[in-house]
């Protein structure tokens, strides 16, 4: 979806959002409350510069509107893939941003991940993936890796991992397999402004996504595993 | 001395943590595999390529895991994120001294892929619990397969990464961008371009790395020991500030090195005077030649 079509929707109250180079930054009234929004549009690559632009806007979010909440809007083909980005560090650049979204969220910020359209792997996991909670459209695609480049590394034939991609929850791009495995924690229709606010409203601190996964029936080791290792116990045979 | 980049996983724990003291938490006997590798005729390991559980270091209660290139090079699936997530809550619920990662991972397991990439997610946000809980947390890069992908990143959510010259520290791999890109973006084959482009030099010089030892286990120990102590000392937490200074020096190293796109370069821009004579320096050398150029927040 079309960047100004989606906060058209989002934000029935009014915003100042803009677009720089693919990246997004203002502020929008949500429920008659300002809410700092970041992002990036245009299936644009996260390189290093739009990841540092990302993570400044957070930082003086924390550090001139103390506790305003913050919206993350995805669109990226995940991370950008070029030499100078890996020479320059771009694992650092991503992790910062993770960071500021972390410190964010700890000094009581809440951060909400909304993916309107692709997400990939490394543009993904610092941002929706870091937040309080992350939503996503129905029409909106998320996955790890193109198969070509992922038919190369696992040495499994593309024509394998196409076939499997169509229904497997593990391979297949939809949001709902998100969803179902806990990555997600829903999927918004019709009134995106509603969404929204109750998204807000929902929030909490902790990790529950191994939770969820096990309720939806999406993921079902990981939380018996986790909680075998912490408790000291065994893992129930899912 | 014994190299720490030939050592298994298995192998890493002894060589790192006090002699006879690491329990280790869902051990192989407990039979726990990945449930998505069979779909693909690939094999499955006990372990799920990680050991993890609790040790002494230095006399001292250290959690710990070793990721295991040798199967699906380090990568994180299902169980394996899960047993890190396991250990890394069970760190705060006991009140660990500190947290040693020994990392060697391709990143997500894109055999198991969404799953990998939500595991590897929560693998950071429980890092970043346990330094919240004032726990600090190591990480250790030194082994064959190098930190990658996600795990990349996660390796930079530590304190403080220590790694060997042999170590590589990045995102996408070198195979991947020449996928993606050619190979005159990136020539995967040619070892020395990857090595300035990745390896433990050139990210202690830019300062993504903390510490650069020799590609000896007792020097990673040592290290390992030295910088937890370093840690308790001062602020594990993530701070404002300390995201300011980290800002200020990746902004910085955008800026000045505009325009460059050989890893050599960038040592010289950053005053190294014989870049060129980098890659041949033993760590001790290389070290007393570069200690005043390197970049750094200048903060923990």
């Amino acid at each position: 979806m079309d960047w100004q079509l989606l906060t058209t929707q989002l934000f029935p109250g009014g915003h100042d959002i803009v677009e720089r180079d693919n990246f997004l930054s203002g502020t929008a009234q949500v429920d008659g409350q300002p809410v700092a929004v970041i992002g990036t549009t245009g299936h644009t690559p996260i390189g290093i510069e739009i990841a540092l632009a990302q993570a400044q806007a957070i930082l003086k979010t924390v550090q001139e509107h103390p506790g305003r909440p913050i919206l993350i809007l995805v669109d990226t083909q995940g991370q950008r893939l070029r030499h100078r980005d890996e020479m320059l560090g771009i694992n650092s650049y991503m992790a910062h941003l993770g960071k500021c979204v972390d410190l964010a969220r700890r000094q009581g910020h809440t951060v909400i991940g909304l993916v309107y359209d692709q997400a990939l792997s490394g543009g993904f996991i610092t941002s929706g993936l870091i937040a309080s909670a992350c939503y996503a459209l129905p029409q909106s695609t998320i996955r790890v890796m193109g198969l070509p480049a992922m038919a190369r590394i696992t040495k499994v034939p593309e024509e394998r991992l196409t076939e499997l991609a169509r229904d497997n929850p593990v391979f297949a791009p939809g949001p709902e397999n998100y969803l179902r495995m806990g990555g997600l924690h829903g999927i918004w229709e019709g009134d995106l402004a509603g969404q929204l606010v109750r998204a807000l409203g929902d929030a909490t601190d902790e990790d529950r996504r191994m939770a969820l996964g096990l309720e939806r029936g999406g993921r079902l080791l990981a939380q018996p595993v986790a909680e075998a290792v912490r408790s000291g116990g065994h893992v129930r045979a899912a | 001395m014994s190299s720490y980049q030939e050592l298994t996983a298995r192998q890493r724990i002894p060589a790192m943590f006090d002699a006879g003291s690491f329990e280790e938490f869902l051990p192989p006997s407990e039979r726990v595999a990945s449930p998505h590798l069979a779909q693909l005729d690939a094999p499955v390991s006990f372990d799920d390529g990680v050991v993890v559980g609790r040790g002494k270091l230095d006399g001292k209660l250290v959690f710990g895991a070793a990721q295991e290139g040798g199967f699906m090079g380090g990568a994180v699936g299902e169980v394996h994120g899960a047993k890190l997530v396991g250990m890394l809550r069970r760190a705060i619920d006991e009140n660990a001294h500190a947290v040693l990662l020994l990392l060697e991972s391709g990143g997500v397991r894109l055999h198991e892929a969404n799953a990998g990439l939500i595991a590897v997610s929560e693998v950071m946000r429980a890092m970043l619990d346990v330094r919240a809980a004032g726990i600090p947390v190591v990480a250790v890069v030194g082994g064959a397969n190098g930190c990658f992908g996600g795990m990349g990143i996660a390796a930079r959510c530590a304190n403080t990464v220590i790694m060997s010259e042999e170590g590589r520290l990045a995102m996408s791999g070198p195979e991947v961008i020449e996928t993606a890109n050619g190979v005159e973006e990136f020539d995967s084959r040619d070892r020395a371009l990857v090595w300035r482009t990745t390896g433990g030099k050139h990210r202690y010089l830019l300062g993504d790395c903390q510490v650069l030892v020799a590609d000896e286990s007792d020097a990673f120990r040592a290290a390992a020991i030295a910088a937890i102590a370093e840690l308790r000392g001062g602020e594990v937490r993530l701070t404002l500030e300390g995201l300011l200074a980290e800002q200020a020096m990746l902004a910085r190293r955008l800026q000045d090195t505009e325009g460059l796109q050989e890893p050599m370069d960038v040592w010289k821009q950053l005053g190294v005077p014989e870049p060129a004579r980098v890659p041949m320096l033993e760590a001790d050398a290389f070290l007393d030649m570069v200690a005043q150029y390197r970049a750094t927040t200048g903060a923990p």
